[in-house]
């Protein structure tokens, strides 16, 4: 964070005041003051909307759905779900990889945007992290309860029992096991070490007794000290340096799922890259198809800018190219490569009964998102909502596509089958949508969605000139 | 601000407006020999630490010994799991295949050096900390919003309370105030 004292607020744009320039990161005329009070009023003194409570409601009925769903697996077992050999991974897996892929872009933000000095990032961040957050627990549902028996699910770890057995360290799943845990951890000690200085500052603006005592709390005692902020920033920047390679490692290890088995379609060394890349395409896209409504209903247009929306485009862009790249390749090798079963494969997969998924899939992530190349559309609120969705919706098409059309006509031709989804399928997915979205409410209206002191320092009296 | 003689102090608290009036302040108030002072800010400042002559390079050791922690014992565990406690054959493939272990290893070091970076900077800064005589200047809540503290603290050599409220005042502040202890 020392970056965000060398924002350009020489910027003739923001400078003239002449109204929002698409570059600025903060509208003029904030102070620390302003900053503080506008973030810091959505939590303790606007009055909850209606609008508010009608999310909610919707978002928390979809949960008690997940809930239902988990219930009724839980008593009659997996076979509720539509997956079956061949197809013994289906919608859980799809599942999973997208919302740990959607999770990857609040890391992004929050650890490798800070260590390239971007600024932009500092309004952006808070609320990226926690969909990290709600996204990986929604995506450890999926596996946890596709072992069947949940309530066995610390087998997964390596801990001294009667049974003498030990994990199998050789098997991706027992690295995944790891990956996933170790980042759900990571991302949230980095989400509340963001947040500490924020809780003290809703601690001392809280007007009731209950708040006081809770933001109190959680705010450890925080009294910005200066010695205190000095090791903050180090650990904060620690912090970053460290999540980095871990969200590399964590899609790459997601894709060490696939690549490791030899099944055609799974069994190339392109995955990793591959699915880093789509995971932070899916995750910008993620972002801004919250932070659009959210800057909306809460009148954010001060601090998540246009200039912000555009950078988030530009990002998907780039990664969204990345993937294309990836599925070229993967096209090209199979016949490249003369292996008869992956040349059938891909064939399966263009024109095989779930060819509709794949080239919609196709259009929704390589055709439609060219559109980027032109600042109009980067520009246009409306148009980067719609084009969020669309990208969202194919890279599930694109999980589905990889686990199911790999798995249904594999080596020999009498074990090939077909998968259907059931209506469990559906509703534990929705479910998990409707967790996401309760989770997220929940968010807005008890933590500053913003951080709030990252957006002190964008004021320009934040800036220290050197003396004696 | 009349505090009774008898009254504990813990030090006298001068509150400024802007972050370059709280860094000369500082600045003024080291070559003016005070030793034991803390600034307070709403935001970091990278310029304040030095001001107060503070300096601490304990924390970049405490992460690398927290990941190299996790690193050996990552790899340890497996070693052991797969040599030792529970060897499998599995694929033909030699019960010490490290190249496998290298995941788990990884991952093992970067939750090792976080916790290490989040837990190592609380105990240092002394956190959670629920009580401090700071707290008790009422106008320090703002400390939080918009507004910039300097203490200097009682246990001082050179404290002597009238000598260095007269001092702080001339650094113009918005007010002095006494901390009770």
């Amino acid at each position: 964070m020392p970056d965000q004292h060398a924002h350009d607020y020489e910027d003739p744009l923001a400078a003239g005041n002449i109204g929002m320039g698409s570059s600025d990161v903060i509208a003029p005329g904030h102070t620390f003051g302003s900053v503080t009070d506008k973030i810091s009023s959505i939590v303790l003194t606007q009055r909850t909307s209606i609008g508010w409570y009608l999310g909610f409601l919707t978002a928390g009925s979809l949960a008690i759905l997940l809930l239902i769903s988990l219930a009724y697996l839980s008593v009659k077992g997996i076979g509720i779900w539509g997956n079956n050999i061949p197809v013994g991974w289906a919608f859980d897996i799809t599942n999973f990889v997208w919302w740990i892929g959607i999770g990857h872009a609040g890391t992004l933000i929050s650890a490798i945007l800070l260590l390239l000095k971007q600024s932009w990032r500092t309004s952006i961040n808070r609320f990226a992290e926690a969909m990290t957050l709600f996204a990986v627990a929604c995506a450890g549902i999926f596996p946890l309860f596709h072992t069947g028996r949940p309530w066995l699910a610390y087998w997964l770890l390596p801990y001294p029992n009667t049974m003498g057995v030990w994990p199998q360290f050789r098997s991706p799943l027992v690295w995944d096991v790891f990956a996933v845990s170790t980042y759900a951890t990571v991302s949230a000690l980095f989400w509340f070490v963001g947040l500490v200085p924020d809780l003290a500052t809703l601690r001392d603006r809280s007007q009731s007794r209950a708040g006081r005592m809770i933001y109190g709390m959680l705010a450890l005692g925080w009294r910005g000290s200066a010695r205190h902020w000095y090791r903050y920033e180090t650990a904060y920047l620690l912090l970053a340096g460290i999540a980095t390679p871990l969200v590399v490692s964590v899609h790459t290890v997601v894709s060490f799922d696939f690549a490791i088995a030899i099944v055609p379609g799974w069994h190339t060394t392109i995955f990793p890259p591959y699915f880093v890349a789509g995971a932070i395409y899916s995750g910008f896209a993620m972002v801004l198809t919250l932070a659009i409504p959210i800057r909306a209903v809460y009148g954010l247009q001060d601090f998540i800018t246009l200039r912000h929306l555009q950078n988030m485009a530009k990002v998907m862009l780039v990664t969204g190219l990345i993937v294309a790249y990836g599925y070229t390749v993967e096209a090209f090798i199979a016949w490249y490569g003369g292996n008869a079963y992956e040349g059938f494969m891909i064939w399966n997969r263009m024109t095989g009964p779930y060819a509709p998924f794949y080239w919609a899939l196709i259009t929704c992530n390589v055709i439609v998102p060219q559109v980027l190349w032109f600042r109009r559309v980067r520009t246009n609120v409306a148009a980067l909502f719609m084009l969020s969705l669309i990208v969202n919706v194919g890279m599930w098409l694109e999980r589905f596509i990889i686990i199911v059309t790999s798995l249904h006509r594999d080596f020999m031709p009498s074990a090939w089958g077909l998968y259907r989804a059931t209506f469990w399928d559906y509703s534990t997915f929705i479910g998990t949508i409707g967790l996401f979205l309760t989770l997220l409410f929940l968010f807005v209206r008890f933590l500053p969605m913003i951080s709030i002191f990252e957006m002190r320092t964008l004021v320009p009296e934040a800036k220290v000139e050197h003396e004696i | 601000m009349a505090t009774s003689r008898h009254q504990p102090v813990y030090g006298l608290m001068a509150e400024f407006e802007d972050p370059n009036q709280l860094v000369a302040a500082a600045h003024r108030a080291r070559e003016a020999g005070y030793r034991r002072m803390d600034a307070y800010s709403p935001l970091p400042i990278e310029e304040l630490h030095e001001a107060i002559g503070f300096h601490d390079t304990k924390l970049p050791l405490i992460v690398l010994i927290g990941g190299l922690v996790g690193c050996l014992s990552g790899y340890l565990l497996q070693f052991w799991v797969s040599t030792m406690a529970y060897p499998l054959n599995v694929g033909g493939k030699p019960l010490h295949s490290w190249p496998a272990f290298i995941p788990v290893t990884f991952e093992c070091t970067i939750l090792g050096a976080a916790l290490a970076a989040v837990l190592g900077m609380l105990a240092l800064n002394g956190l959670p900390q629920p009580y401090h005589p700071v707290f008790n200047v009422a106008r320090f809540a703002l400390a939080s919003r918009n507004r910039f503290f300097l203490c200097i603290e009682a246990r001082d050599k050179k404290f002597e309370l009238a000598e260095t409220r007269r001092f702080l005042e001339a650094l113009e502040p918005r007010e002095v105030t006494v901390v009770a202890d």
